[in-house]
C-alpha cells in the first residue's frame, strides 16, 4: 500500500517541511520561504490526483485514448496565481517592514516596538 | 436583467476595483467604491424579495451547466450575510471618506478604495458560490486585499500586523486547498450540491475525513476562533479606522458562514457533528474564547484592542450556536452573527471618530472626554451595552436565543462561559464609561475640530440600527430564521 502510495508520503512530507519552517524561523524571508514550498507541496498534491496510470498528456493526438485528467492542473493554474500573489505582497511587506524596523528578525521588531513605547498587546 | 443578478453583485465590485486605481482621484475612487457598495445592496434587496418564499436562485456561470461549471446559489442561508455584508459596505463609504483622509496619504487613497472593491468582492463571492473551490478562490481574494488594506495603517506595527495575517492567514487557506484537494479525489465533483449528495457513499473514507478536519481548521483561523485567533487583535487594532470597521463586521463573519455552509450542506452534519466530535470541540473551544477574550479585553490600554479582544469572545458565541446543530442553535449563530456585526461596526466606527480628533485611542488619553464629546460617547456606551446584552439591544435578543438553545440541550457550562463573558463586558465596558464620563480632563489631549457629519451620521445609523433590532428583533429573527431552515433543512443546499 505505502508502495503505491509513496508519491503522497513525499508530498506530505514537504508540506510538514514547509510547515515547520514557517513556525519555527524567525526570519520574515525565511517564513515566506517557508509558505511558499507549503504551498507548492499542495500544487503537487493536486497535480498528481489528475495522473491516470499510462495516461498521456491532456492533449488531444491520433492513437492516443488514455489521457490524464486536466481539471486538477487547471485548478491548480489558479491556485499558482494566489500563491504568486501572497509571495508578492508578502515580499512587499517585508520590504517595507525593513525600511521602517531595520530588521527582518521577529525578536528585534518586538524588542524595537516595545522599547518605542508603542503600546504591544497583552 | 433580474436572472443575472447573482453574477452581477459579485461583478461590480470586481470592476469598480481597476477603475478605482485608474481614476487617480479620491473623489472618483470614493464614487466608485459607494457605487459598488451601493449596487451590491440594491441585487442583495432584490434577491433577498425573490427568495422570501423560500425558494431558491440558481445561476449558472457562463452557462455551463452544473456540476462541471461554476454556480451561484442563492438562498435562506445566505441572503443574511448578502445583505449584512453590503450595508456595512455603505455605511463604510458614507463614514470613510474622511476618516480616511485624516489618517491616509492621499496618495495611497485610491489604492485603498480598490483593495476594498477587492474586499467587497471577495466576501460576497464566498457568501453565494455554489463551488467549494471558487470559495477558496474568492477566500484568497478576499483575504489579499485585506492585507493590503490592514497594511496601510498609521504606524509601522500596521506592517507586522499585516505580515503576520498574511502568513497564518495563507496557512488556513491552504489548508482549505488541502481539504477541498482530497474531497475532490474522493468524490470527484467540486459542485456543493454535487458533493453533499455523493459524500454520504464515502462516510468512513479516511482520506474525505482528512480532507474534513483540513477544510475546518482552515476556516477556523480565517474566523479567528480560540486558539486561532493570534492575528486579530493587531490586525484590527491597526488597520485605519475606516478598514477596522469593515472588516470587523464582515470579515469573520463571512468565515463563520463558510464554515456553516461547508458543515451542514456539504460534508452534511451527521458526518460533522456525529462521526466527528466538531459539535464537543466547537462548544469546548467556543468557551474558552468567550473567557480569554473577554478577560483580555479587561486589561487592554487601547480602545481598539480592547474591541478587538472582545470580538474574539463574540466569535465564541457565535461558533457555540451552530456546534449544537440544532436548528434553534443555528439560528441563534445567524441572529448573533448579524446584531454583533452591527454592534462591533459602530464600536470601531465610533473608535475611528476619537481617532481622527484624538490621533490617538489609548484608553488613558480619553479621560474627561465625555463632556465634551457627549454623541462619540453616547454611541460607545449605547453599543458597549450591546455587547454586554442588556435588555433592549440587539445583543439581548441574541444572547437570549442562545441561552434558551443551550439551555435546550442541556449545556450548563457553555452556559455559565457566556454569563461570565457577559460578566466580563459589563467590566470592559464600565471601564470606558468611568474613564469618559467620571475621571476630570486630562489637558494634554483636547478633542481637535469637529467630528464630520458623515461620520457621526454612519456610526448613529449602526447604533440605531442596534437598538432598533433590540426592540424590534422581527428582521433580524426572519432572517435568521429562514437561514436556519434552509441550511437544515430537507434537500438543503
Amino acid at each position: 500500500m505505502s508502495g503505491s502510495l509513496y508519491v503522497y508520503w513525499l508530498i506530505f512530507a514537504l508540506m510538514m517541511i514547509g510547515l515547520y519552517i514557517v513556525i519555527s524561523h524567525g526570519n520574515l524571508v525565511k517564513k515566506l520561504i517557508g509558505l511558499n514550498i507549503f504551498q507548492v507541496s499542495v500544487f503537487l498534491l493536486y497535480i498528481s490526483f489528475g495522473k491516470v496510470r499510462d495516461g498521456s498528456a491532456p492533449i488531444v493526438k491520433e492513437g492516443i485514448d488514455t489521457y490524464s485528467h486536466p481539471l486538477p492542473h487547471v485548478l491548480i493554474l489558479t491556485a499558482i496565481v494566489v500563491g504568486v500573489a501572497t509571495t508578492a505582497l508578502g515580499l512587499a511587506l517585508v520590504v517595507r517592514i525593513f525600511e521602517a524596523y531595520g530588521s527582518l528578525e521577529e525578536d528585534l521588531l518586538h524588542e524595537r516596538d516595545a522599547a518605542s513605547g508603542v503600546d504591544g498587546p497583552s | 436583467m433580474t436572472a443575472e443578478l447573482p453574477a452581477l453583485q459579485v461583478v461590480i465590485p470586481l470592476l469598480c476595483a481597476p477603475l478605482c486605481l485608474l481614476f487617480r482621484s479620491r473623489t472618483a475612487a470614493w464614487l466608485m467604491f459607494l457605487l459598488a457598495a451601493l449596487a451590491s445592496l440594491g441585487c442583495a434587496v432584490l434577491m433577498a424579495g425573490q427568495v422570501a418564499g423560500g425558494d431558491m436562485l440558481r445561476y449558472e456561470m457562463g452557462g455551463w451547466e452544473p456540476p462541471v461549471g461554476i454556480e451561484y446559489v442563492i438562498a435562506g442561508f445566505n441572503v443574511p450575510l448578502l445583505l449584512l455584508v453590503s450595508t456595512i459596505a455603505v455605511v463604510v463609504a458614507v463614514y470613510g471618506r474622511r476618516s480616511l483622509e485624516s489618517e491616509i496619504s492621499s496618495s495611497r487613497i485610491p489604492l485603498l478604495y480598490a483593495c476594498l472593491c477587492l474586499n467587497l468582492t471577495g466576501l460576497l463571492g464566498i457568501v453565494s458560490t455554489g463551488d467549494v473551490f471558487n470559495a477558496f478562490v474568492f477566500l484568497e481574494i478576499a483575504s489579499l486585499s485585506s492585507y493590503a488594506l490592514i497594511a496601510m495603517g498609521k504606524g509601522r506595527r500596521a506592517l507586522l500586523a499585516a505580515f503576520q495575517y498574511l502568513v497564518i492567514g495563507t496557512v488556513g487557506a491552504v489548508f482549505i486547498l488541502i481539504g477541498v484537494g482530497l474531497t475532490y479525489a474522493v468524490t470527484g465533483s467540486l459542485n456543493m450540491a454535487d458533493l453533499a449528495a455523493r459524500l454520504p457513499d464515502a462516510y468512513g473514507n479516511r482520506a474525505l475525513t482528512a480532507g474534513a478536519v483540513f477544510v475546518f481548521v482552515g476556516f477556523a483561523v480565517k474566523m479567528a476562533v480560540f486558539p486561532l485567533h493570534g492575528w486579530l487583535p493587531d490586525a484590527y487594532a491597526e488597520a485605519p479606522s475606516a478598514v477596522s470597521t469593515f472588516l470587523a463586521a464582515t470579515g469573520t463573519k463571512v468565515a463563520i458562514y463558510a464554515f456553516m455552509r461547508f458543515a451542514f450542506t456539504v460534508f452534511g452534519a451527521a458526518l460533522v457533528f456525529e462521526r466527528l466530535p466538531l459539535d464537543r470541540i466547537g462548544l469546548s473551544l467556543a468557551s474558552l474564547a468567550m473567557l480569554v477574550g473577554a478577560a483580555a479585553a479587561c486589561f487592554q490600554t487601547d480602545l481598539k484592542y480592547l474591541l478587538a479582544w472582545s470580538s474574539v469572545a463574540h466569535v465564541g458565541y457565535i461558533v457555540a450556536g451552530y456546534s449544537l446543530a440544532t436548528v434553534d442553535g443555528v439560528q441563534a449563530s445567524y441572529l448573533h452573527l448579524i446584531n454583533h456585526a452591527v454592534i462591533k461596526g459602530s464600536l470601531f466606527a465610533a473608535a475611528g471618530i476619537l481617532m481622527l480628533r484624538l490621533g490617538s485611542v489609548r484608553l488613558e488619553a480619553l479621560s474627561g472626554l465625555g463632556r465634551t464629546m457627549p454623541w462619540t460617547f453616547g454611541a460607545i456606551a449605547v453599543a458597549g451595552l450591546g455587547l454586554v446584552g442588556v435588555p433592549l439591544t440587539a445583543g439581548f435578543v441574541s444572547k437570549w436565543a442562545l441561552a434558551t438553545a443551550l439551555i435546550d440541550e442541556g449545556q450548563g457550562l457553555v452556559l455559565a462561559a457566556m454569563l461570565v463573558s457577559s460578566l466580563l463586558a459589563v467590566v470592559y465596558t464600565g471601564r470606558i464609561i468611568e474613564i469618559g464620563w467620571f475621571r476630570e480632563p486630562s489637558g494634554s489631549t483636547a478633542a481637535a475640530g469637529t467630528t464630520p457629519v458623515s461620520m457621526g451620521v454612519a456610526t448613529w445609523a449602526l447604533v440605531l440600527a442596534s437598538l432598533y433590532f433590540g426592540v424590534d428583533p422581527r428582521l433580524p429573527a426572519s432572517l435568521a430564521d429562514a437561514a436556519a431552515s434552509a441550511l437544515l433543512g430537507p434537500g438543503g443546499g
